[in-house]
């Protein structure tokens, strides 16, 4: 079990996060204006999304279907009967004045999510899926004293996915978060961008000391856009709770902010009032009944999730649990992946996609999708070296010049002449050759320096551009040594 | 040419396809009359120059045989409530008195298409919420009956102007009583349709799940014409119900034998205005004259409805007006921050009718109230909608009256206590709540000769038996519509 370990003794915490998924559909929740992200400031916006008078509501069935596969992804119950609330607060780029959300009646009951982290597999469990319109965007640092405001996100469809405070450790906390996001990239139902803010994150954290089972205050941290940053706020934010207590202090519930830069969290300004939401029914929009045969007809044409993905690879293709978690991390990855490994050895296949591509890849800050490299001509690569055509050492500069021209290995390996030599006499020539080269070598070998032959296969293989296969090289090495 | 005037809409359909009349000179009849009318302030915004370019092109479309609309040619006027594409549309309120819509509403547009040219936008109290336009931005409208009297509200720039001969109909709204009671208060007729018949796209809101779109003309025949025009499913409003619109001028067979006319004990309440009284009891007997059958029933949750109307409708209010904030369309006040600006837009731009209600609704949902205001009332409404649901197991139509007096006299409601002129709704809010169609026409005169009109209720969609109640009547009582005209 993690813990902190603090003056007075062990403490243990306690999580729950609260994650906002922008529903990837062409259109808002409730309008029809594009929810595409990134284009010019209000040229997104409708005159529903701007609150103008007479405006009304008309929900996109297509942001349902969504939040069902999602729901289905979580292992959730999914509502047969949900409703739309308000939730009535002022800002200026909240133009109704409310947000339509849903409290009473959710379209996604509980569920679950499996992480595994070094303690094991866990069941984490999850509260609700609640669908809701995003607000609009203020932006206070263009003017000197005018807040400018953006209405392209707001009625953007969110799904809100609240999880049980069933997680204690800060890794926990952000496996649940990458295994969320990889269940809706999977889904096709959020892009799970937390860079861009498509997926948010807030999280709730209390701690106890070890042995004690009510809950204690919590606070909630807001504004936390990556795992790494989940996972940091939480360590920061629970050594400061200890650290309150164990000086005499108490924790009061609030709302707290997230400073990545000073690594600490620090309290919202709060108002002198709270917040009263005065949530009710929105009367212009209808419940939400579905019916069995909607509900089964998504779950048939549901995609592999991936967690199931995940097993399939462990057990059908042989990877280590490890190599195919990365691989199913998102829908991307995995079909690159199964494009490329297809009649090839997936571990071999598996070890170019997360070493040498990925490298390339991060370096060059590319989604797997821009890959100069196509997955059919990295199968390629591999399969040259599985026939003996070319050397894992020669593949990986075949590897540079098919990012550099885009062409097949094969074709590479011809105009570059790297086939791999596999003629006895051609390699044995070679091998005199070095030898010759090298007496005093020899003799120390022949005296039982049996690791200087490491050192000769080395200088074969330069010798020869690398185009001996290894293998023989040290087979017929051994021999001539003999 | 005043001829033109007092033509109901079906005898101008008439004449205009009979090429007696065209839509120019009907129109240019009725911008006379409205610019003659102006003492009553019926008309928040004339539109004139667009009414004669309407006329001219509905009269183009009659002369070269293109498809006609069911009311080509016909003047008639928005309640300033609609939404209409580059007309001022303030609701009657500052916050809005500048707004000029860049869309138009469904129903306006049904209007449009329908062939009806559009004479301006009519006065109505402040965002609906009144029953005498005394709330209106732009100062009561007057009763043409009598120009120290109310005409009721809040539709009430629209019953005036009907009844003054300066449109031939016009739209209004209901939420609770909006149509029915202006309608008997200047003795024309007016129909709050079931709920979802009419689409509210593009109506200022005022209460969403009661706010119904409705026509209000001279006759029983005009509403029906009207009606359809107006009715219809609407991709834009999930709460309009996505079923056929009858011919409702069909449904005037002028014979109702056998019917059975519901008469609730519930509404006969103790000390009712003795005019009101004696009306009901005329009503009564002309649908026994013609062959109803009259049936007691009670609707026993009927006293309730008042209170749990102003709970919902003021809840719904006070979250649909939080939209106008000073931050896009609306007026605005600045103040040194945020919430300053917002305080001194809604305090400038609200009148106190306005600001009562979004008190009174922000109350009825915060925390701790919320259970027992607007939870129970949404209770209570249920057993008010059962009610009506087990009335109609026995009859067809529940005859009651539209409004427990008539009209008031402006100085007196001013001088009410807000709660005294909310009782005016008495008879109008169970409807509403229940959503089933109700009609108010005008049966006979007051002892001071004033409209008093009667309401015809039906079915949840069953307007049909509602026309067809409410012509026979209209018939017997063969009520004189002209008032005493108001001429500049």
């Amino acid at each position: 079990m993690y813990t902190i370990e603090g003056k007075t003794g062990k403490w243990e915490l306690v999580i729950g996060l609260e994650v906002h998924c922008e529903i990837l559909s062409k259109s808002k929740v409730f309008s029809g204006a594009s929810a595409a992200f990134g284009g010019e400031q209000n040229t997104q916006v409708s005159f529903i999304d701007a609150g103008f008078p007479g405006m009304l509501p008309k929900v996109n069935e297509y942001c349902i279907e969504q939040c069902v596969k999602t729901g289905m992804g979580l292992n959730a119950v999914i509502n047969k009967y949900s409703r739309f609330d308000r939730k009535n607060y002022f800002y200026a780029d909240l133009p109704q004045g409310y947000q339509i959300s849903q409290l009473y009646h959710p379209i996604v009951g509980e569920g679950f999510i499996e992480v595994t982290t070094a303690d094991g597999t866990r069941k984490i469990g999850v509260e609700r899926l609640h669908l809701e319109q995003d607000a609009g965007k203020s932006i206070h640092d263009m003017h000197p004293s005018k807040t400018l405001i953006d209405l392209n996100r707001s009625g953007v469809g969110l799904m809100e996915i609240v999880s049980k405070p069933d997680m204690h450790s800060p890794e926990e906390a952000g496996e649940y978060l990458r295994q969320l996001r990889a269940i809706v990239r999977a889904l096709g139902t959020c892009d799970g961008n937390m860079d861009e803010g498509s997926m948010r994150c807030d999280v709730n954290i209390s701690v106890r000391p070890v042995g004690e089972t009510g809950l204690r205050a919590r606070a909630e941290v807001k504004n936390v856009n990556s795992v790494r940053f989940v996972m940091h706020a939480i360590q920061v934010e629970a050594e400061r709770q200890i650290d309150v207590y164990e000086n005499g202090g108490t924790i009061r519930q609030e709302t707290r902010l997230y400073d990545s830069e000073n690594g600490e969290t620090r309290p919202m300004r709060t108002k002198e009032n709270a917040n009263d939401y005065r949530y009710f029914p929105d009367p212009d929009l209808l419940p939400v009944v579905l019916t069995d045969e909607y509900i089964e007809n998504i779950r048939k044409n549901l995609p592999e999730l991936p967690e199931v993905k995940k097993k399939r690879y462990i057990e059908q293709l042989g990877l280590p649990e490890y190599d195919a978690g990365i691989l199913t991390a998102d829908n991307e990855t995995s079909a690159y992946f199964e494009a490329a490994a297809k009649g090839h050895d997936a571990k071999k296949v598996a070890n170019w996609v997360m070493g040498d591509l990925f490298a390339y890849l991060n370096k060059e800050c590319l989604s797997i999708t821009k890959s100069p490299i196509s997955a059919e001509n990295l199968g390629a690569l591999v399969g040259l070296i599985e026939d003996n055509t070319i050397s894992g050492k020669i593949a990986k500069d075949v590897f540079v010049f098919m990012i550099e021209t885009g062409k097949t290995p094969a074709e590479i390996v011809e105009e570059k002449g790297l086939k791999q030599t596999t003629d006895t006499g051609a390699i044995e020539a070679i091998i005199d050759q070095v030898l010759a080269a090298n007496p005093d070598k020899v003799t120390e070998i022949k005296a039982g320096k049996d690791k200087l032959k490491g050192w000769f296969v080395g200088q074969i293989m330069k010798a020869s551009q690398g185009k001996v296969n290894p293998a023989m090289a040290n087979e017929l090495l051994n021999k001539k040594l003999q | 040419m005043t001829d033109l005037v007092n033509l109901t809409i079906a005898e101008a359909l008439d004449l205009l396809n009979k090429k007696e009349i065209t839509s120019v000179d009907l129109t240019k009849a009725h911008i006379a009359e409205m610019e003659k009318g102006r003492v009553l302030n019926a008309f928040i915004t004339e539109t004139p120059d667009l009414a004669l370019e309407q006329a001219k092109a509905s009269d183009e479309k009659r002369a070269n045989g293109s498809p006609l609309g069911a009311l080509e040619g016909i003047p008639i006027a928005n309640k300033d409530l609609y939404c209409t594409k580059g007309v001022k549309t303030t609701a009657a309120s500052k916050i809005l008195s500048n707004f000029i819509p860049p869309y138009e509403s469904t129903v306006s547009q049904k209007l449009k298409d329908a062939g009806t040219v559009m004479l301006g936008k009519l006065n109505t109290d402040q965002f609906a919420m009144g029953g005498s336009t005394l709330t209106s931005y732009f100062g009561v409208t007057k009763n043409p009956w009598n120009l120290d009297l109310v005409p009721g509200g809040s539709s009430g720039g629209s019953a005036a102007a009907i009844s003054a001969g300066l449109c031939m109909g016009a739209t209004g709204s209901d939420t609770g009583g909006s149509i029915r009671q202006p309608a008997s208060f200047c003795g024309v007729t007016g129909i709050k349709p079931t709920y979802g018949r009419c689409s509210r796209y593009g109506i200022v809101a005022f209460a969403s799940s009661l706010d119904q779109a409705g026509p209000m003309a001279r006759t029983v025949k005009d509403c029906a014409l009207m009606l359809g025009a107006m009715a219809g499913a609407d991709d834009k409003d999930s709460t309009v119900a996505n079923i056929p619109v009858p011919d409702y001028t069909k449904a005037l067979t002028g014979d109702i034998k056998g019917k059975k006319i519901g008469i609730p004990k519930e509404y006969r309440l103790d000390g009712l205005n003795e005019d009101v009284q004696r009306i009901w009891d005329k009503g009564i007997q002309l649908l026994k004259d013609a062959g109803a059958e009259i049936v007691d029933i009670s609707l026993p949750h009927t006293k309730y409805a008042l209170p749990v109307y102003y709970i919902v409708a003021c809840a719904e209010a006070s979250s649909n007006l939080s939209r106008y904030d000073g931050v896009r369309y609306t007026t605005r006040v600045d103040g040194n921050s945020l919430d300053e600006m917002y305080e001194n837009t809604r305090t400038d731009g609200f009148g106190d009718e306005v600001v009562r209600r979004i008190l009174l609704g922000t109350f009825v949902l915060s925390a701790g109230f919320y259970d027992a205001y607007y939870t129970r009332a949404q209770r209570v409404r249920r057993l008010i909608y059962n009610d009506f649901v087990e009335a109609f197991k026995q009859v067809d139509a529940i005859l009651v009256p539209a409004a427990p007096t008539p009209a008031l006299s402006a100085e007196d409601m001013k001088n009410m206590k807000p709660v005294d002129v909310y009782a005016g709704d008495v008879f109008t809010t169970p409807a509403s709540l229940a959503g089933v169609p109700g009609l108010s026409l005008p049966i006979g005169l007051s002892q001071n000769g004033l409209p008093i009109g009667l309401q015809v209720i039906g079915k949840h969609f069953d307007e049909n038996t509602v026309f067809q109640v409410a012509d026979v009547l209209e018939k017997m009582a063969n009520f004189d519509k002209t008032p005493h005209r108001v001429k500049g």
